[in-house]
């Protein structure tokens, strides 16, 4: 499913280069779930970001679905976004002025792969049937972020990628979001890659892998 | 379908901050009506001027106009159609009839140019044969002879006793105007064998011979699309109009382009999830310029309704001062062309995409990394400040440029623009010194804090700021303008209206009677002749005045430059008086010698003189009554000033209307005179003023939105004071004093920004726009009131939003430490 | 000549002066001799010059008029037309300066075998903008100038005769060794059975040289010309319906003029005078003339007879007309044709065919 192969990444800062990413391997498979965990400051969200497109590698290379990530313009890139991801923040990046059930679909909209049976699912599954008329600053950190999953999963991606998505929730609420995730993501057969610091929350997916000096282990 | 969802997105932000929505239209709103509102004015105005002028010889026609007369014979007419020139004689002038003066143009049908103007052509044999029969016809519009309660047939009669054509209703004529044939004109008018001006026919003709070898030097050429006199003479009217608007307009995108920044600011998450989702950043501008397209058309022809309503509003007075000032006829009621609303809408749109241009281009570059520093305000403040002080300067030193080389209006409204933008510029730098200063002279925590805060609180409300200060700044410019200017004028209309009646007789005959009978009362101190004639000098209309030589002339009659023995001069004919606009125009100086065309040759004299003739807009020479009358015997013995014994004067007005039967507008007392004079200037200043009015309030409305929009995105910076047991009171009651300094400083900034703009207005503006120079006088309880004014539209628009912090429930201010914006 | 074309431009002119003139159909019927308060045209009164090249503002209708038959270097043909009309909108006494009713229109033209330019202008009297003068004699209409060049006021000619249009132009000086000749019984033309008749003289002996300026070119021409003089009081019976008119200069010097006035009935009118060399003018019956059309060309959408047979067996003519350009038209506010023709057969000639009417 996600395929990153000798990836790169420097940044040009006033006192010299930092080189965050060192030749980078990684792969996730169809229904697999992986935690990232790695110290403040070595390249975890870094990596996120290449993946997502977000920001372009110095070398190497990043394939989704058979498709290069990696490389590719700028419109390709976001219709990959659109299409192949989910996506969720620590914070949680909800539109504040749209319902949770305009949230919920927000992302399934812009690629125009609205699912109504699939969304009512995850809703459903996700504990949000009774909010969708709600809007999310009336909804609890949890709830919100169940919604950001939701909407990650409601465009049917590849795979999901997760960057910190519990860190402002307490400790039961992020183990119930995060199971919640891992079992969306390994019914929907897409792949989640998740940061997390949390070697607690690390252990509740099916593999981990971590980020030491721009290299994985 | 995508893009759509995007859209409603999009817009799913307004419905949630309704606030920001309002300030947003309300500001497009107000910018737009001011602009078009004049836009509106400024083109029905030229509309009638076109319209008036068309009328049988001027935009569309080219022209042969007489060289230095008013008119020129007859015979020119045979001599230049001989000679292969397809012209049409015109001979205008203007009849009283009853109370009304009118327009008479006499016409020659069958010579006549097809377009020249809605007459009875060989195209219409019917037409033609009732204006051409022994009877003749005066035509008339409908609505003319409606307004003036006449009706088809009727035989008018002159004042002088001329009796007119049967009156004939003519659809298509201009208003206010009577149309005859020439023939009948020229006895009407009194002007046997004489010709206005030739029209010429555009259609292609045979060769002709030139025209000084027809004509000699009597005709000269003007082609056809040349500005006529009136556009001429209105032009500087039109711009000050059009400075206004654009003033306002100006106004308008400030408020504008603070909101659409707010709402960027605010939307700026929603725009990163998203890209995050996907959406490319082109596609995300699209939507956006659409969406912001879609705003801009709603609250355009919102606007554009406002300005129709701003200029049927206006429109009276502006009609009132054109007449009083320039003699224009423009109708009161407000005809608006399509070509408005599009232009309207269109100046909205740009105008909105200039307001919203920098917040797009933002977006184009929207960093998707999220590592915003919230608090790297200080550092980017700093660059801002240092970008706005340069830009400033810039701009100051283009202004002082354009004041240095520029002649023209159009400079003098540039330096004008210039120093009003370098100074709105330059004001958050200016504030930023002073809170610097109140900050490192304050005590106490809490003070420190406020001066810290409004600092940082400067970059949002600064354009808002701006606007107080562009409106404030005009504002006393203009006030301080119209000021000196009524002063100054009430002064010299007391020189200058000398005499305690005055007496216009059109016959002469009766003149000499009504002449004979006066000068034999013993309350009557003197007789004062006086006469006019019309003349061109250099291509320009003049008027000829005369004047009786006689002490209360000598000692009164104001004088802005006059050499010694000046009034001797005028007396035997060596000198000439020469209003200061005519000097300025023509650059005749104290000491030249100008040439007047008279029907017995040229009269070369000294200018002896120059005096000030604010309001007139054509240029004037006075001259003694009796050396006038003995070079224009035309022009008659028939207007007198009286000096009259005091107490006397209600006596002579009562004899001399019984006596003579003389109405109110052949007789007039000094007072009467004078009001009406006045009564003339303020309506001149009716609609900059309420301009001004407009403009301050735009301003005050920039101020209101700002800091109801601040409010909201405020609360991070306010909730740890609270958490740290600042009462909500409190912090209410610091706001609006931050709030409150800020709009002080900058009104006090405003005060001698706004007499710089007074003084630019008397000395650059007024005398190229209208000729005459006036003192500056500056007003200060006017400006201390304006003061206030300014304090307390600020103290309005900071209420409302404070008296909500006020209110504010704990929970949202919670709502600040539990989810993190 | 042209009585028709004055006829109906001034009938719209006069109609426009002079007030409610009832239209042609029921106003001039039956009007017989009846000049409406205009001086009469009387049999008898002798024709009096310099005197009678000037107006005579006391009748109603006016004209001067000149065609020419013209030829260059080069051998190619060009017909000029120069006309200036007068029409008294009112009898009785005229006004000075605009109040005269005095009305004035100038037709010219320029035809060529493939083209034919004209222009047209109106002017009011009393101003000096169109008028005629006697002494000497000179009938103008703002540049359009017909002005005598000689000494002697009574002589027509030597005259120069200038007119100019947007596209075209000429100047042209015009010589005679011959006075005018009276047409009609001496200078008395009748135009209908029932009285309406005109004062007719002519002045057919030009020899006519000077230059046309056509497309930019200016053109050396010498040819012949033939002046009409022709005032009258009556308009035409209101069953005329049209006029066809010839003036023939015959290669024998003998010089030509006809005219047929059609009639609804078909009654048509018959004139014309036969003027020798030696300026003797002879009335030709009526019976004596026969002018058939030879066929029709379609001229500004209409069918007009444009080729003729012209027979007076007792003069021993029989000739075949054709024009110089089928399009002769006179596009102007009153239209007709009229332009050059060429005549062969028993003799051949050159002139002009007028045609109204149609």
């Amino acid at each position: 499913m996600l395929k990153v192969s000798r990836l790169s990444k420097s940044y040009g800062l006033p006192q010299g280069t930092l080189s965050v990413l060192r030749e980078v391997n990684l792969q996730v498979a169809a229904g697999e779930s992986v935690a990232l965990t790695g110290e403040s400051g070595s390249g975890k969200s870094t990596l996120l970001h290449l993946i997502a497109g977000l920001d372009e590698p110095d070398s190497g290379e990043i394939v989704l679905d058979g498709k290069a990530m990696s490389g590719a313009s700028e419109g390709d890139r976001a219709q990959m976004r659109r299409e192949k991801l989910g996506l969720v923040f620590q914070q949680f990046n909800l539109i504040p002025s749209l319902k949770v059930g305009d949230n919920l679909s927000f992302q399934a909209r812009i690629a125009g792969k609205l699912d109504f049976a699939w969304l009512s699912e995850l809703a459903g599954r996700l504990g949000l049937a009774d909010m969708l008329d709600r809007y999310p600053e009336q909804l609890s950190g949890g709830q919100q972020q169940r919604v950001a999953i939701g909407r990650a999963l409601a465009v049917k991606p590849s795979l999901v990628l997760a960057d910190e998505p519990t860190g402002n929730l307490d400790e039961a609420t992020a183990d119930e979001v995060v199971r919640l995730a891992r079992e969306l993501v390994a019914r929907s057969g897409c792949a989640l890659l998740m940061v997390t610091h949390s070697t607690r929350l690390a252990s509740l997916l099916d593999r981990r892998v971590h980020l030491t000096a721009g290299q994985l282990t | 379908m995508t893009a759509l969802w995007i859209m409603r997105v999009l817009l799913s932000h307004w419905m949630r901050h309704r606030m920001q929505l309002a300030t947003l239209l309300i500001g497009l709103m107000s910018a737009t009506a001011l602009w078009s509102g004049v836009q509106a004015i400024n083109q029905q105005a030229r509309t009638s001027y076109d319209r008036a002028a068309s009328a049988f010889g001027g935009g569309n026609t080219a022209m042969l106009l007489p060289g230095d007369d008013v008119t020129v014979p007859q015979s020119l007419f045979a001599t230049l159609r001989r000679a292969g020139w397809l012209v049409s004689p015109v001979l205008e002038g203007r009849v009283r009839i009853g109370e009304r003066s009118v327009r008479l143009i006499g016409i020659e049908p069958l010579s006549l140019p097809r377009d020249a103007g809605p007459a009875p052509g060989l195209s219409d044999a019917k037409l033609l044969q009732g204006f051409l029969s022994p009877g003749g016809q005066t035509l008339i519009a409908p609505r003319t002879a409606a307004d003036f309660g006449w009706r088809a047939d009727q035989v008018l009669t002159t004042e002088s006793g001329e009796r007119l054509p049967p009156l004939q209703l003519a659809p298509d004529l201009l208003p206010d105007l009577l149309v005859a044939d020439i023939g009948f004109a020229q006895t009407i008018l009194r002007q046997p064998d004489r010709i206005s001006r030739f029209l010429i026919d555009p259609a292609p003709g045979g060769e002709r011979l030139p025209l000084a070898q027809v004509a000699g030097s009597q005709l000269r050429l003007v082609e056809a699309g040349s500005e006529s006199d009136l556009q001429r003479l209105t032009a500087s009217f039109h711009l000050n109009l059009t400075a206004f608007g654009l003033l306002s307009f100006l106004v308008g995108l400030f408020i504008v382009h603070s909101a659409i920044g707010l709402a960027f600011e605010q939307r700026l998450p929603m725009l990163r999830t998203l890209r995050a989702c996907g959406v490319s950043a082109s596609r995300l501008v699209s939507v956006l310029l659409a969406e912001l397209v879609m705003l801009a058309l709603i609250a355009g022809v919102a606007g554009l309704a406002c300005g129709y309503l701003i200029a049927s509003a206006l429109l009276p007075d502006v009609a009132a001062s054109l007449r009083g000032l320039y003699g224009a006829a423009v109708p009161g009621q407000l005809v608006i062309q399509p070509q408005w609303w599009i232009a309207g809408l269109a100046m909205c749109v740009a105008g909105s995409l200039v307001a919203a241009a920098g917040a797009l281009v933002r977006v184009l570059r929207l960093p998707l990394l999220v590592s915003a520093q919230p608090y790297a305000w200080q550092l980017s403040q700093r660059r801002w400040l240092i970008g706005q002080a340069l830009l400033a300067t810039a701009i100051l030193i283009a202004a002082l440029a354009a004041f240095r080389f520029g002649t023209s209006l159009l400079t003098a409204f540039a330096v004008l623009a210039g120093a009003l933008l370098g100074a709105a510029l330059l004001l958050p730098v200016l504030l930023n010194v002073m809170l610097r200063t109140g900050e490192a002279m304050s005590r106490g925590p809490v003070a420190l804090w406020a001066w810290a805060d409004s600092r940082q609180q400067l970059s949002g409300l600064s354009l808002a700021l701006m606007a107080l200060l562009l409106a404030l700044a005009v504002n006393v410019g203009v006030g301080t303008m119209v000021g000196s200017f009524s002063k100054t004028f009430l002064r010299w209309l007391d020189g200058r209206l000398a005499a305690d009646i005055y007496l216009v007789v059109p016959d002469p005959n009766r003149a000499a009677g009504i002449e004979a009978w006066l000068r034999q009362r013993p309350d009557i101190d003197a007789v004062l002749p006086a006469a006019r004639a019309d003349v061109r000098i250099g291509g320009e209309p003049v008027e000829l005045f005369g004047l009786a030589d006689h002490a209360t002339y000598r000692d009164l009659w104001p004088l802005l430059e006059a050499r010694a023995n000046v009034w001797d001069g005028v007396r035997d004919g060596r000198s000439v008086l020469v209003s200061e606009q005519l000097g300025r125009r023509l650059g005749i100086k104290l000491g030249d010698r100008v040439r007047l065309p008279t029907p017995s040759g040229d009269w070369i004299a000294e200018v002896g003189g120059l005096y000030a003739d604010y309001g007139n807009p054509k240029g004037q020479i006075t001259v003694n009554t009796d050396q006038l009358l003995q070079r224009f015997v035309a022009a008659g013995r028939t207007r007198f000033g009286l000096r009259v014994k005091s107490g006397a004067i209600p006596e002579v007005m009562r004899e001399l209307e019984s006596t003579f039967g003389l109405g109110r507008r052949d007789l007039a007392d000094q007072a009467t005179v004078k009001a009406e004079s006045q009564r003339i200037f303020n309506r001149t200043f009716a609609v900059t003023s309420v301009l001004n009015a407009f403009t301050l309030g735009v301003a005050g409305v920039a101020l209101f939105t700002s800091l109801l929009t601040l409010g909201q995105s405020r609360l991070p910076q306010l909730a740890p004071l609270w958490a740290l047991g600042v009462t909500r009171r409190r912090l209410a009651v610091l706001e609006l004093c931050k709030t409150m300094l800020l709009a002080l400083m900058t009104a006090l900034l405003a005060l001698p920004l706004g007499i710089g703009v007074a003084w630019c207005l008397i000395e650059v503006v007024n005398v190229k726009a209208f000729g005459w120079r006036l003192p500056l006088e500056i007003f200060p309880g006017e400006l201390a009131r304006l003061l206030l004014v300014a304090m307390a539209a600020a103290l309005v628009a900071t209420l409302l939003p404070m008296l909500k912090l006020g209110r504010m429930r704990p929970v949202a201010l919670l709502k600040v430490f539990a989810d993190e914006r | 000549m042209s009585a028709r074309i004055a006829a109906i431009a001034f009938t719209v002119l006069a109609a426009i002066l002079a007030g409610p003139v009832p239209s042609r159909g029921q106003g001039f019927s039956g009007l017989g001799a009846d000049p409406g308060g205009f001086a009469p045209v009387v049999r008898g009164r002798a024709l009096i010059f310099p005197a009678d090249h000037g107006a005579h503002p006391e009748h109603r209708i006016e004209w001067w008029y000149l065609t020419a038959n013209l030829k260059d270097a080069s051998g190619n043909s060009y017909g000029v037309q120069w006309t200036l009309f007068r029409q008294a909108a009112m009898p009785g006494a005229q006004g000075e300066g605009w109040s005269t009713q005095q009305l004035w229109m100038g037709h010219a033209a320029l035809t060529s075998a493939t083209t034919h330019r004209f222009a047209e202008k109106f002017a009011r009297g009393g101003v000096g903008q169109a008028g005629v003068e006697t002494k000497p004699f000179s009938a103008f209409i703002d540049n359009w100038q017909m002005k005598a060049l000689s000494p002697d006021p009574s002589a027509l000619a030597p005259t120069e005769l200038t007119a100019s249009g947007k596209d075209f132009a000429y100047r042209l000086r015009l010589d005679s060794d011959r006075g005018v000749v009276l047409q009609g019984d001496a200078g008395y033309s009748v135009k209908s059975e029932r009285g309406q008749a005109s004062y007719y003289y002519s002045q057919p002996y030009l020899s006519v040289t000077g230059t046309i300026v056509l497309d930019g070119k200016t053109i050396e021409v010498t040819g012949q010309g033939w002046i009409d003089r022709e005032w009258s009081s009556q308009p035409l019976a209101s069953d005329q319906t049209g006029w066809d008119w010839f003036s023939l200069h015959l290669e024998s010097g003998e010089k030509v003029m006809l005219f047929r006035l059609r009639h609804a009935d078909g009654k048509d009118f018959y004139a014309g005078n036969w003027i020798g060399t030696d300026g003797k003018s002879e009335l030709i019956a009526a019976s004596a003339i026969a002018m058939t059309p030879l066929g029709t060309t379609q001229v500004a959408g209409r069918p007009i007879p444009t080729a003729w047979r012209i027979a007076i067996p007792s003069r021993g003519l029989s000739v075949e007309s054709q024009p110089l350009n089928p399009q002769s038209w006179m596009d102007t506010r009153f239209q007709y044709w009229e332009g050059p023709v060429t005549v062969k057969g028993t003799q051949n000639g050159i002139g002009y065919l007028e045609m109204t009417g149609y």
